[in-house]
């Protein structure tokens, strides 16, 4: 028994020595917070996953690597906040460019669409020095092909991009669809309101002065798909965000936004604060500006298009407003477009002085158009009966167009000098910068990017404001006359005792003649 | 922008609307390797292009030890024949301003005349014409140096002066950060340093002299003659400028590409206060 007794004795000896070994070896270090016993358990469980070959030997090498990787254990207790950057949101809504419906038949995408390909006009304008970028040419050819399918458009064509201060619009020309018509015309019912109420007042007092003030009268706004107004132009800001539709464009403010120079700013509600006062947002300044690039820099090659069918007499200069596509239209070689101006035409037609197509007389009632004989491009004062204004006809070639500020308007050049069996042929604005028209054989196109602005010469002067009006008209019972002097008051009764001396020496006649008889 | 980072930095300044044909891309590319040999640049640029009524001028820029100072700029019709362009000086810069008006013809041996009149008695007898001429080189020269001077961008951080006073391309650049650049205060003129504002003893802790050492573009004025925008489906950073229109400053956040380019007519925009 003494035995058993001394083996459990040694036992609880040797257990209190291990236990008191395992005590020392959980003892944290005070150097780094480690203890032995964790770094052996974990050496050892490291060596059992791994079985090394000749462990003993780089045993010392995988006790360093255990100690280094228990730094990256740390783990702090604070979670990253994901923020969804701009790019993440407009990723998630370019997505549905991406994306195609799964309802439509292959056999219909092959037919052919209003779509224009955009791959190769941006391949074409690339070579022509003009570019949008590969991908976003992309995404905007997505962009498109989604605007022709929400809207069902008969005919779609990307016009450019307009870049402002804080983002930029991507432009889309569209034909609208036939019946359709823009509800908004704003009507001026207040003034009427406040013409009764003055009446009413004037009816109590004594008759308050009128103003003779007339405004001048509102030049009538063309009907969709005529004139300034032929096409309908989308915008957005970035391609896979909606696009939005600008509205018409009225003559006011075409006339507006040819005195005054702004920036867009990429807000479509952001108000035009300038002299003479833009009738309208940014959104109306936008589309008076695409107007104005329209006309004056939308060309093609001659021959492209032959004018529509013609009405009425020749010797009735209607303006033509109406272009077909001749089929018979064989390209001209690429050199020869380069070399001269006069193969290319204007095919949008010009806005008048007026900021219309079409001239309107104002002075007889709407609805009548008188059509005489103008001068080409003079515009002449109003006199009692209004010259009409005559723009220069559809499809006239670009070599009538007119020289400003010392400067041909268009410089022509070919893409490449190394390889001109292939070229195409770039046309450039002088007066718009950022015009950019391409022919290359049977294919043409034209497309803007730019700021919007017009090339001004020298400098930009702003209109100065009207002289201030009179407030009365004057005239000789209103003027002021000085007081008569003492001395001609004096000479004037003198004159007036002559004048009544004689009329009594008169009278005295008189009546010693009537006595006499 | 550096001739290295051509192949793709031109797609991210696209979105201003100009970029160089296939055929000039590959030119250049050739000829600006050609020609930092030739000139022993330490980095070539391809800086912009001056479009002119009958020809286009393609501008490169040589850069020597100190990225500031030693710059020198060729011109090139067709990108393959350069041409170096005389250093712009201050008589030079006066008799542009003086003669040259109206836009570049594209031919540099074209002389600008403009007559100045002094009426010095009432009935106009005696006028002084004083011819001014200026040769179209020289206006190019003042005009790349003028560019240079008032709208070239450099992000924070992208160079430093280093303790013997060069300025040099900082290696260890990894770009800015998104929020960092949204803020007009990160981008520097890349010129001599005029200091316009003073800067206070609170901002000053956090300058660090190594880096700020010049011109912040938030200084400018008119405010508002920047556009900062983000484009390529908002993951690239551009700065417009809208004083010399056409110059276009391009960086991607959280990488160090960076770089500006001109494209444009080479006019300074002298509406721009009515245009904002």
């Amino acid at each position: 028994m003494d035995a058993s007794n001394e083996t459990q004795d040694r036992r609880q000896q040797r257990m209190q020595l291990a236990a008191s070994f395992k005590a020392f070896l959980l003892k944290n270090s005070t150097e780094s917070n480690l203890n032995l016993y964790d770094h052996l358990t974990q050496l050892l469980m490291k060596v059992m996953a791994e079985h090394p070959h000749n462990a003993v030997d780089v045993i010392e090498d995988m006790s360093r690597d255990v100690k280094r990787g228990l730094f990256q254990d740390m783990q702090s207790t604070l979670r990253d906040l994901p923020q969804t950057t701009a790019a993440e949101l407009l990723a998630e809504q370019q997505c549905l460019l991406f994306s195609r419906p799964e309802d439509r038949d292959q056999e219909e995408e092959l037919v052919e669409t209003p779509l224009p390909n955009v791959s190769e006009i941006g391949f074409n304008l690339e070579q022509a020095g003009v570019s949008l970028g590969r991908e976003e040419m992309q995404r905007i050819f997505l962009a498109l092909k989604q605007l022709v399918e929400s809207q069902a458009l008969p005919r779609c064509r990307l016009w450019g991009k307009i870049l402002g201060t804080e983002s930029s619009y991507i432009v889309a020309e569209a034909e609208c669809r036939e019946g359709e018509e823009d509800g908004e015309q704003s009507t001026d019912e207040a003034p009427e309101d406040e013409d009764r109420e003055a009446e009413t007042q004037e009816s109590e007092m004594d008759p308050l002065p009128e103003s003779t003030y007339k405004p001048p009268p509102v030049v009538p706004k063309e009907t969709t798909g005529t004139g300034a107004n032929k096409f309908v132009y989308y915008v957005c800001n970035e391609p896979g965000l909606p696009w939005v539709k600008l509205p018409s464009v009225i003559p006011e403010q075409i006339i507006v936004a040819r005195q005054i120079r702004k920036f867009f700013t990429g807000r479509l509600d952001t108000p035009i604060v300038s002299y003479p006062p833009f009738p309208g947002n940014e959104a109306n300044y936008l589309r008076a500006q695409i107007a104005r690039i329209s006309a004056s820099t939308q060309v093609s090659p001659q021959g492209f298009y032959q004018a529509g069918e013609e009405e009425g007499d020749e010797e009735d200069e209607v303006p033509r407003d109406s272009y077909e596509v001749n089929p018979d239209f064989e390209g001209i070689p690429v050199t020869e477009m380069v070399e001269s101006l006069s193969f290319w035409v204007h095919h949008v037609q010009h806005i008048l002085q007026q900021g219309r197509c079409t001239w309107m007389n104002l002075t007889v009632k709407p609805g009548e158009e008188s059509n005489e004989e103008g001068e080409a491009d003079e515009k002449e004062e109003e006199p009692d009966e209004p010259e009409p204004e005559v723009g220069p006809p559809l499809l006239t070639p670009l070599s009538q167009d007119a020289e400003m500020f010392n400067s041909p308007p268009w410089s022509s050049k070919l893409s490449s000098t190394l390889t001109s069996q292939h070229a195409v042929a770039v046309l450039r604005s002088n007066l718009w910068p950022g015009a950019y028209a391409y022919t290359c054989g049977k294919k043409f196109e034209n497309i803007y990017v730019g700021w919007g602005v017009k090339y001004a010469g020298e400098g930009y002067i702003p209109p100065v404001p009207p002289l201030p009006q009179k407030e009365y008209p004057s005239g000789a019972d209103i003027t002021e006359t000085l007081d008569p002097t003492l001395e001609e008051e004096q000479v004037l009764q003198e004159a007036l005792e002559e004048q009544q001396a004689a009329q009594e020496e008169m009278e005295e006649a008189e009546e010693e003649e009537e006595d006499d008889d | 922008m550096d001739s290295d980072s051509l192949f793709f930095s031109l797609e991210l300044v696209a979105g201003s609307g100009n970029t160089v044909s296939l055929e000039q891309k590959a030119a250049l590319q050739t000829s600006l390797v050609i020609l930092k040999k030739n000139y022993k640049f330490q980095r070539v640029l391809f800086w912009g292009k001056i479009l002119g009524l009958k020809e286009d001028y393609f501008i490169a820029q040589g850069r020597g030890q100190d990225e500031l100072r030693d710059r020198k700029y060729l011109y090139s019709f067709n990108c393959m024949d350069w041409f170096l362009l005389p250093a712009a000086t201050d008589s030079m810069a006066s008799e542009v301003s003086k003669a040259a008006r109206g836009r570049f013809i594209g031919d540099p041996s074209f002389v600008y005349e403009r007559v100045e009149v002094n009426r010095k008695s009432e009935d106009g007898a005696a006028e002084d014409g004083v011819v001014n001429k200026v040769k179209e080189e020289t206006r190019l020269s003042v005009t790349v140096h003028q560019i240079d001077q008032e709208v070239s961008v450099v992000p924070r951080g992208s160079f430093i002066r280093n303790h013997l006073g060069l300025v040099i391309v900082n290696r260890s650049f990894t770009g800015l950060s998104e929020s960092e650049s949204r803020k007009l205060d990160s981008f520097f003129h890349f010129r001599e340093p005029k200091n316009p504002k003073q800067r206070f003893v609170l901002q000053n802790g956090e300058l660090n002299p190594a880096v700020d050492f010049l011109d912040v573009l938030s200084d400018d004025v008119p405010k508002g003659s920047w556009s900062l925008q983000f484009e390529f489906a908002r993951r690239v950073l551009v700065l417009r400028s809208l004083l010399w229109l056409g110059l276009t400053f391009y960086h991607l956040p959280r990488t160090p590409q960076h770089g500006y380019v001109y494209f444009g007519d080479g006019t300074k925009n002298l509406d721009l206060p009515f245009m904002l």
